[in-house]
């Protein structure tokens, strides 16, 4: 070293060592409430141009859940007769798919955010959780009216005159454990991504599944009949299936949506079709469980998340 | 060293190494390959030797050196960009970088929104943007094009707009990493004229530039980096004079 050797006394004689900051330093997620000025501006950005230069616009938002919801109910409520074993199939099957749907596009996007903004990440310091944080607001601006769709067609069966308090809290406890799950899984799947972008294809994977991993098409007592009675497998593995914090989401929203939409139709003299499914036993409980685990997730992401932060920049 | 008791440091630079790795297996037949061969997986590369520098409280100076010698992993370790494998990096204040502006610009976006979404990304509040939104755009001269899709601007005026947005963030430490080649001649004198004004009011400059003219008007002290060590730590003209020869 051929520079002046600095005796670190001297460094803080003029200026206390606590008036400094270290650079780059975050505080996780609590930055992001900080800097909510921005995380606002991000998702008007993320929502205003999503639909730039295109014609239809906002229109895609339902079109694409409209043409899921068609292809399923007819293969599976037409041809293959499901809508049989549940009565008022469309309610049941669109309230679950716009669940699957807030948790794919939030994962999705969260994932990507980082990468994405690849270009502010190596440049500027910022809380770079904002991006994933923005990615799931802006998910959940496009769920909105989805959601919309949904109560308009509860309210023409009769939604308004079965439905309770505890319907709505059960809709906002939904939102809120789907949300803060897909978080957490975004959060975890984001950071890696940076380094090994297999992780998308990952993420694309378990999107996959999801849809199929909860009751989402069938019903939750069909798995109960499988898993129990014709295999003969514990108990345990059902409840286990219950704690997919989708899961709870979902049978959140059928609880909410379809079943007042439904008991109208069910109890009118003279229905012939099945009766309404039972609700799944723990039901509120299970609300509290998944939202456990969903904040659980949620740390073990902001973790990771934290301890591969700093190599962002290098790694992009 | 006896100054040293008297100046107020703005940036402390304490024994910091930073480290890249490089990796030549991209895959897992890479990796597989690569091990069979007994080649090595990757290799290490310092980018800093542990360099020590205190930078005083209204002071300007130039980090000099050529390509490659690390003077840009420097200014990326006081931003916070990157982090230091070994020593410290303390800033006192705000600190805010002129390093690559544009970087958060949104092309679908107009420029009235983005000169908000810049300046928030540079860390300012609501209200502050909204104070200082007239002097940037007055700055940039391009009022009558700031309702416009930035997509449609010519760079030069991409770049004026986001340079302009970047010069008026709310700051104690400016970081300058070559962006003063923005514009015009006439745009280039008011950028000038911009940092002198900066430089008077006692903000703290730290400026990467090839450009010695610009250098040699603006800072007092000069720093020459080379391969990751301080080579030179002094007088401007004797840095300039170090690293044009």
């Amino acid at each position: 070293m051929s520079g002046p050797v600095t005796d670190t006394r001297d460094l803080f004689a003029a200026v206390p060592r606590s008036d400094f900051d270290t650079p780059g330093k975050s505080r996780g997620l609590i930055d992001v409430v900080r800097w909510r000025y921005l995380l606002n501006l991000l998702v008007r950005t993320g929502v205003t141009t999503r639909y730039r230069n295109s014609v239809l616009g906002w229109t895609w938002s339902y079109v694409r859940p409209a043409a899921q919801f068609l292809v399923f109910w007819v293969v599976l409520g037409i041809f293959m007769d499901l809508d049989r074993g549940l009565p008022n199939y469309a309610v049941y099957l669109f309230s679950g798919i716009v669940m699957i749907n807030l948790f794919s596009e939030g994962f999705k996007n969260a994932t990507s955010s980082i990468v994405g903004n690849a270009a502010l990440v190596r440049k500027v310091f910022l809380p770079r959780q904002l991006f994933a944080v923005s990615a799931v607001i802006v998910a959940f601006v496009h769920f909105l009216p989805q959601v919309g769709l949904l109560l308009i067609v509860c309210l023409l069966m009769g939604w308004i005159a079965h439905v309770s308090i505890v319907s709505i809290l059960a809709i906002l406890a939904g939102m809120i454990i789907v949300m803060v799950f897909s978080l957490g899984l975004g959060l975890f799947f984001g950071a890696v991504n940076v380094r090994f972008r297999d992780a998308e294809n990952i993420v694309e994977l378990m999107l996959l599944l999801a849809t199929w991993a909860s009751p989402v098409l069938y019903a939750w007592t069909q798995v109960q009949d499988a898993i129990v009675d014709r295999l003969g497998w514990p108990q345990w593995i059902v409840e286990l299936y219950m704690l997919n914090p989708i899961t709870q989401g979902v049978e959140l929203f059928h609880y909410a949506f379809w079943r007042p939409a439904t008991e109208g139709m069910v109890t009118a003299s003279g229905y012939v079709g099945k009766a309404l499914i039972d609700i799944p036993p723990g039901l509120a409980w299970n609300t509290l469980w998944t939202f456990l685990i969903a904040v659980g997730t949620l740390l073990f992401g902001q973790f990771v998340f934290r301890r591969l932060e700093g190599r962002f920049a290098q790694d992009l | 060293m006896s100054e040293q008791t008297t100046i107020k440091p703005s940036i402390i630079i304490d024994g910091v190494k930073k480290r890249f790795t490089l990796n030549h297996a991209f895959s897992l037949k890479d990796t597989v390959v690569s091990w069979i061969k007994r080649r090595k997986l990757t290799s290490q590369f310092e980018a800093l030797k542990g360099v020590d520098i205190t930078i005083g409280e209204g002071e300007s100076v130039a980090i000099l050196g050529f390509n490659g010698s690390g003077k840009s992993t420097l200014l990326k370790l006081i931003s916070g960009v990157m982090e230091p494998d070994d020593g410290e990096v303390l800033t006192r204040g705000r600190v805010a970088g002129l390093i690559e502006v544009g970087a958060g610009f949104h092309p679908e976006l107009s420029g009235r929104e983005n000169v908000f979404l810049n300046a928030a990304i540079l860390g300012m509040k609501k209200h502050e943007i909204e104070a200082r939104y007239d002097e940037i755009v007055a700055f940039s001269e391009i009022e009558q094009f700031i309702d416009q899709e930035v997509k449609h601007y010519s760079s030069g005026m991409f770049m004026r707009l986001a340079f302009s947005v970047a010069i008026h963030v709310e700051l104690d430490v400016l970081l300058v990493d070559e962006i003063l080649s923005v514009g015009d001649a006439p745009f280039r004198e008011k950028c000038r004229l911009k940092f002198e004004e900066l430089i008077a009011e006692g903000k703290t400059l730290v400026v990467v530039s090839h450009d010695m003219e610009m250098v040699r008007e603006l800072c007092t002290r000069g720093i020459v980096i080379n391969k990751g060590e301080v080579v030179y730590d002094g007088e401007v003209e004797g840095a300039i004079s170090l690293v044009d020869a």
